[in-house]
């Protein structure tokens, strides 16, 4: 782990900050206006690398005492096995809670249908506003990034959520200075985004300045992958390849991790956080315009699964 | 270098746009984001997709931002988009303001945040009302630097005195509300003159394009010069075998400078102690500064929880309950005289009641009207408050982050109106604005 405070070059001013120390210090804030306000705050865990991220930074902002959060995952029965052991690892290290929604459990009960698609991203909706109805979470943490996705663009760090979870866009309450309004009457809760204003590369940059491990999928690896929608997707029990669909062994990595159904690997030879960090400094497509399915679906995909209670 | 430390050595600046679509603010905008190749493939892609959707020939770069449904439909922007690039020196938010819904509310949610604000003209149109609504924003929100962008020079033969002459009234008049620092450039943003490319058809002008200035800004040093101000947000006690006696106040330095061995005085019961050590972040420091995120130890062992303030001993801000401010009111909603309120002041709320509204301001011509008996959403006005529990606040002049507040409603939790404590603008009658200024003499409307 480098020092903490890296004096940019080519200031001269003696209390300058990098624009990391600036992001992790403004993530910091806002981990511990959270902890000072609400009384039952939860972390979405996913192993995915903001949600790691977001759990590296809880870390620091209460240390030595330990994170006073537990983490929600919602499992939607397709998740990569690297992830799940990277997740169980994690929660044992650090002692910590994991709550676990399951859409499979859903599905099995009868309370959700499987789509035709087999995508299971937009059923994570049901169990995740269930879960937090249920444990009573009145604060929940995501990892959604400003510059993910146009309506998340449009998305507050505190975001207010009635009892059915649902974003109101144009009722959102306006955020000034660093001064976050967490009021809520009771069965609502927050949506808290601390990454709100980092980007991709800011997230891998941080990531390797603190040696934050990651699982492995997201470096180089050989992997038996078909073609579907122009996305290399990984063969496995949710449904591909279909009959035409031809499997081949492929050099990739995954840029984002979600539901194995409609998360796209991309071809790649970066093996190492420095040659990730290359390769998306060159990037000429954004991580869910190169990997997200469900994005693709419409110009106002997110906006509505946002407003419907999605993460 | 590594390519990791390489990209790690920049600084951050956020900034706010503020013009109407005629001025070009959109188009600035996009060459801002295209030009420092920060609009991907895809992105692009979408853009140009939706702009033939609707008929247009060329990608319409407002569709970038423009992130609702209703936005698209209406071909507006209702809410504040935030926009990110960088550049190998630095990177930038960026709080791109829409110029009519909700315009007052939206600009000074961008501009609180913002260390620069670029205000945008219409070359042949000059200083117009706007402008002077856009410069007092900038000015009431104490933003450190302004830039004016004169737009449209292509359509003005890119003549030196079109611009002169702008840049002279505006400067004038942002000077005259007390903005510290005011730019001018000549630009072209749909010919790409002077925004990050110098131009070939101004050479009299020898200034920086919009972009070298925005690398070139300083940030953030405004904070480390002033008092030191610690809002403690949370108390840090981990009450373990390996830390049994570990007591840390955490929080984020709103200004100034701290150091180990310091004296301090806790507010508001005025207790004083003396700062053992400074965790940050894992490390252990001798010294730490805004807006860093930090944990500090003292040498005492008192009584101090979250809303408490820390601040060195021979500076610390007056306790009190009287609050006499200017306000933007941000609600659907009014805020009227006797109404109770929830006041939000760093990491402390307390219950308050507003005693009084003197003044409501017309930010066209800064006129004031006496005693409107309420403010209505996109209202500026001078309230006067009475807490119930004393505050450690600063002039908003003196410290954004400590002189600042929300008034919220206490039924449904509403936030209600932005508050600035102190007096609204800096230098009306030519004084600085080195913060004494909460007294009613300086420039209460």
């Amino acid at each position: 782990m480098s020092a903490v405070v890296t004096v940019p070059e080519g200031t001269d001013h003696p209390y300058a900050l990098s624009h990391l120390d600036s992001l992790e210090s403004e993530a910091v804030h806002i981990f511990r206006e959270v902890a000072g306000e609400f009384e039952r705050p939860v972390i979405l865990f996913s192993g995915g690398k903001d949600s790691i991220l977001m759990l590296h930074l809880a870390l620091k902002a209460f240390a030595p005492a330990p994170v006073p959060f537990s983490l929600l995952h919602v499992d939607t029965g397709h998740n990569f096995p690297e992830v799940l052991e990277y997740r169980d690892r994690t929660v044992a290290e650090h002692g910590l809670r994991l709550h676990v929604a399951s859409v499979q459990e859903y599905i099995d009960a009868g309370k959700l249908r499987e789509r035709p698609d087999g995508t299971r991203n937009p059923l994570q909706t049901v169990p995740l506003t269930e879960a937090i109805q249920h444990h009573r979470f009145d604060a929940v943490f995501g990892g959604g990034r400003r510059d993910e996705e146009k309506a998340r663009a449009k998305e507050r760090v505190f975001s207010l959520r009635d009892e059915f979870s649902q974003w109101d866009p144009r009722r959102q309450r306006p955020e000034l200075w660093q001064l976050y309004n967490g009021r809520h009457a009771p069965g609502e809760h927050v949506r808290v985004f601390p990454l709100s204003n980092w980007t991709e590369l800011d997230v891998w940059q941080y990531i390797a300045r603190e040696g934050v491990e990651l699982p492995g999928i997201y470096f180089a690896h050989e992997r038996e992958v078909f073609a579907r929608n122009g996305m290399w997707l990984t063969a496995g029990d949710w449904g591909g390849p279909r009959d035409h669909e031809r499997t081949e062994v492929r050099q990739v990595r995954y840029r984002t991790v979600g539901d194995m159904s409609c998360t796209g690997a991309v071809d790649s030879d970066a093996t190492t956080l420095d040659a990730v960090i290359t390769e998306i400094a060159a990037s000429r497509l954004t991580e869910r315009g190169a990997t997200r399915a469900d994005d693709k679906m419409s110009e106002a995909a997110m906006e509505d699964r946002k407003r419907e209670g999605y993460f | 270098m590594t390519v990791t430390e390489q990209l790690s050595a920049t600084t951050l600046l956020r900034f706010a746009t503020a013009g109407s679509v005629d001025d070009g603010k959109s188009t600035l905008v996009g060459r801002l984001l295209h030009d420092s190749k920060s609009v991907l493939t895809d992105q692009l892609e979408a853009v140009e997709h939706a702009s033939r959707n609707r008929g247009q020939e060329a990608p319409d770069l407002a569709l970038l931002t423009d992130g609702l449904r209703a936005e698209r439909e209406q071909g507006i922007t209702i809410d504040v988009a935030y926009r990110y690039f960088a550049t190998p020196r630095r990177r930038f938010i960026l709080a791109d303001t829409p110029g009519h819904v909700q315009y007052t509310r939206n600009m000074v949610t961008g501009a609180s945040t913002a260390e620069l604000a670029v205000v945008l003209v219409d070359a042949r149109n000059g200083v117009v009302e706007q402008t002077r609504r856009h410069a007092a924003v900038a000015a009431l929100l104490r933003v450190p630097h302004v830039v004016l962008a004169v737009n449209k020079m292509d359509l003005v033969d890119y003549a030196e005195p079109v611009f002169a002459k702008t840049a002279e009234e505006f400067t004038a008049y942002a000077a005259s509300l007390g903005v510290p620092e005011i730019t001018a450039i000549p630009i072209s943003a749909l010919a790409g003159d002077n925004v990050v490319e110098p131009s070939a058809h101004m050479d009299w002008y020898g200034g920086p394009t919009v972009l070298e200035h925005l690398e070139t800004v300083p940030v953030s040093h405004d904070l480390t010069e002033c008092p030191a101000r610690f809002p403690v947000q949370y108390v840090i006690r981990p009450q373990t075998a390996e830390h049994p006696d570990y007591r840390g106040y955490a929080g984020q330095i709103a200004s100034g400078v701290l150091r180990v061995g310091e004296q301090v005085t806790v507010l508001p019961s005025g207790r004083t102690s003396t700062i053992a050590g400074i965790d940050a972040l894992g490390e252990s420091v001798d010294i730490a500064w805004a807006p860093q995120s930090v944990t500090l130890r003292l040498t005492d062992d008192l009584d101090i929880s979250r809303g408490d303030l820390i601040a060195p001993g021979a500076d610390a801000p007056a306790v009190t309950q009287d609050v006499e401010a200017t306000v933007c009111h941000v609600a659907d909603r009014p805020l009227t005289v006797g109404q109770r309120v929830l006041l939000k002041h760093t990491t402390r709320t307390v219950k308050a009641i507003v005693k009084d509204i003197p003044s409501r301001l017309t930010l066209d011509d800064l006129s004031q009207h006496p005693a409107p008996g309420q403010l209505v959403a996109n209202d500026i006005g001078r309230v006067v408050i009475r807490t119930a529990e004393p505050l450690a606040l600063d002039a908003y002049a003196a410290s954004r982050r400590t002189g600042s507040f929300l008034l919220i409603d206490p039924a449904d939790g509403t936030t209600l109106a932005a508050g600035m404590a102190g007096a609204s603008f800096a230098a009306v009658t030519g004084q600085d604005a080195d913060g004494a200024a909460l007294d009613d003499a300086e420039w209460d409307f």
